[in-house]
């Protein structure tokens, strides 16, 4: 069981002529993705490395049944994109691109339905391992299970989940919502789906300084919105204010997004959170005991 | 990127927002040539972006050509500094402008406010101070609104927040009027802050934009290309320069103030790095994410830029290869290595992931050997540093 994607989601990806677009969408066709084509307007009619190529994302889902678009699309068009794909249907678009205008998405965002979940921008995207990989994520590394895990870094999770995969804790879905100030999908979001999944036993939440995501994600579960076992990490707790670490929204700004609330809140709903990537394991298994 | 005083003001103007009428300087004779074209009481105000100008002598006064002289000599090239940042910033610019008789001081700001993915809006009676004390101190006295970006901006808005602020009522629609022009502002530039404190109503009851903060969207530099040229010396860092030249982001290189010099893949990793090294009881010099997917050359480049740093006494490469292969990150090492920038003895490298044998295998071959975790690496960079 999983969230957001399985065996039966088909994908297209939007730029599958791109460099990027193209090398990930071999990549996740090996990982055993149904993927069903791909978008790159004024390029429709073509066949790529065996992949379909459309002129438009309405076009794809016509012709495909398509109901996971992933994004590939460089920044000044990436909006766009995301705003092509919701017009024409599509269930869930994952984009990946890094460095959209902010207000890009907060405009595209607002006019977004709620029959199109978006998650990213700026992020690897979503796997539930053994079925599907929608996104950039090093496939190897995981494995089927059932703790689920959302995360706003890539590497981060990379690095969590490979001790999460050696200590024998598979995984059901893991979600990357990106690093960027504003996200389709967050916390909160991620959370109520899982927990409404039966294949997910806990949960662990990679979040980061900036923002007030990993706050929310510590009310829901106050008031109950959240009940299963979870466990934290946040990334930055080093960082000074102001500066901008690597992500555009990693940023102590005045008294926001600082760890210690972060910290707080957690600690006040009893989420432990790791010092380490490498304590995760060993606290999943006591939130699981 | 944010915009000194004077460049927001030039974008108040442009949008119609009233400002005191006024000129940049960088010498004392430009300072007098303005001053002799316009003369008339006037403040001399440093030109930087650190908070605390006023305290630290960067706001001075003046009335014609021969009195500008004291004060501009005195702010050109001076050092502000204040508790959060002392080692402070140079103001190589002063903005002479018309001093306003002041009645009232408020507060107005437009944000990007995250959790609800809108324009928020804050605006209070108590301006003139700072924001997150009055934040703190008198909630109550901060009126928010978050705007539908779908809806944009109508005047209901101004009226509304006008009278939630407790603003006094005769100048309630020339507030809605300048908030559509900053929302103008806000939207038109790429901004993730726009902020008027104090916005001023003068004695014959005028609003009037007494001061200007602006922080642009990098990202939305792209939309607005001209901006992008306004970036003055305090956003500009000589090692951040090389770093974007080498094909980086804007935000993969950070300068810090420690002695242990970080390389990573990815803004999570990188940020574990340095928290792991805090932990193990060091300070890390910089902040560098090489993204993914690096080849050889841009390695070789990561390890020179950390490493030219003269607070560097140990070098933390830490990579957890998805798409970056360990063969490309070890090659571009051993090259920066050959050249002669930094001693192995100084390097603790932890390598894993793609490619990891080939890329272990070529260290072995240079006499280095990769650490297993990230952890064992924080441990052995700190100690090397000592």
């Amino acid at each position: 069981m999983s969230i957001y994607l399985d065996k039966t989601s088909k994908v297209i990806v939007q730029g599958i002529t791109g460099r990027e677009g193209l090398y990930h969408a071999n990549r996740m066709r090996a990982y055993g993705t149904d993927l069903v084509g791909g978008v790159t307007p004024g390029k429709g009619g073509q066949t790529v490395e065996g992949f379909a190529v459309f002129d438009g994302v309405a076009e794809a889902r016509d012709k495909t049944g398509a109901d996971v678009s992933v994004i590939f699309v460089p920044p000044p068009f990436a909006a766009d994109a995301v705003l092509e794909a919701a017009d024409a249907g599509i269930r869930l678009v994952i984009c990946i691109t890094e460095g959209i205008p902010v207000h890009d998405m907060i405009r595209a965002l607002a006019v977004i339905g709620p029959k199109t979940r978006v998650i990213g921008p700026n992020c690897p995207g979503v796997i539930t391992p053994g079925a599907a990989l929608a996104g950039i994520m090093p496939g190897h590394v995981f494995k089927p299970g059932k703790v689920g895990l959302i995360s706003r870094s890539g590497t981060a999770t990379y690095e969590i989940v490979d001790h999460l995969t050696r200590n024998g804790i598979g995984q059901s879905t893991c979600v990357g919502i990106g690093g960027d100030p504003i996200i389709g999908t967050v916390f909160v979001d991620c959370l109520e789906a899982f927990e409404k999944d039966p294949g997910t036993d806990a949960v662990v939440i990679v979040g980061e300084i900036g923002g007030s995501d990993e706050e929310d994600a510590a009310d829901l579960i106050e008031r109950r919105g959240f009940t299963k076992p979870a466990v934290a990490f946040i990334g930055g707790r080093s960082a000074p204010k102001g500066k901008r670490m690597g992500h555009a929204g990693a940023i102590i700004s005045g008294n926001s997004g600082t760890p210690e609330s972060k910290l707080a809140a957690f600690a006040r709903v009893k989420v432990p959170v790791a010092d380490s990537p490498s304590d995760i394991p060993s606290l999943v298994q006591k939130a699981l005991a | 990127m944010r915009l000194l005083e004077y460049q927001g003001k030039t974008l108040f103007a442009q949008a119609g927002i009233p400002t005191p009428p006024g000129h940049v300087a960088s010498t004392v004779e430009e300072a007098v040539a303005i001053m002799r074209a316009y003369p008339a009481p006037s403040v001399v105000k440093a030109q930087v972006l650190i908070g605390g100008r006023g305290k630290a002598g960067g706001i001075k006064f003046c009335s014609n050509a021969d009195d500008v002289v004291e004060p501009a000599k005195a702010i050109l090239g001076m050092r502000i500094a204040n508790a959060q940042n002392p080692e402070g910033e140079i103001a190589h610019r002063i903005w002479i402008e018309q001093r306003v008789d002041i009645a009232k001081e408020l507060y107005l700001s437009i944000a990007v406010d995250r959790a609800s993915k809108r324009p928020i809006i804050m605006a209070s009676a108590m301006g003139g101070m700072d924001v997150e004390e009055v934040a703190e101190k008198h909630p109550e006295a901060i009126a928010r609104y978050r705007i539908d970006p779908a809806m944009g901006y109508s005047s209901f808005v101004g009226r509304r927040v006008a009278r939630e602020a407790k603003l006094p009522k005769e100048i309630w629609n020339q507030f809605a009027s300048l908030l559509g022009k900053l929302y103008e502002v806000f939207f038109s530039a790429g901004a993730m802050l726009v902020e008027i404190n104090p916005l001023a109503i003068t004695k014959d009851g005028k609003l009037i934009a007494s001061d200007a903060k602006v922080e642009l969207d990098d990202n939305g530099l792209i939309r607005r290309p001209e901006l992008a040229s306004w970036k003055t010396e305090a956003e500009t860092d000589p090692l951040k320069e090389r770093a974007i030249k080498a094909g980086l982001g804007e935000n993969n290189y950070v300068q810090l103030d420690g002695d242990v010099g970080i390389i990573g893949n990815g803004a999570g990793l990188v940020m574990g790095t340095l928290d792991a090294v805090k932990q193990a009881g060091g300070n890390p010099a910089n902040f560098l994410d090489i993204g993914g997917g690096a080849q050889a050359a841009l390695m070789r480049e990561a390890v020179n830029i950390v490493t030219s740093n003269p607070k560097v006494k140990s070098l933390f490469i830490n990579i957890f290869g998805g798409i970056t292969r360990g063969d490309e990150v070890a090659k571009g090492l051993i090259q920066a290595l050959a050249s002669g920038g930094w001693s192995k003895d100084k390097l603790v490298i932890r390598l894993t992931g793609t490619n990891e044998k080939e890329g272990r295998a070529l260290l072995a071959a240079s006499g280095i050997t990769s650490v297993e975790t990230m952890n064992e690496g924080a441990r052995k960079a700190v100690a090397l540093a000592k």
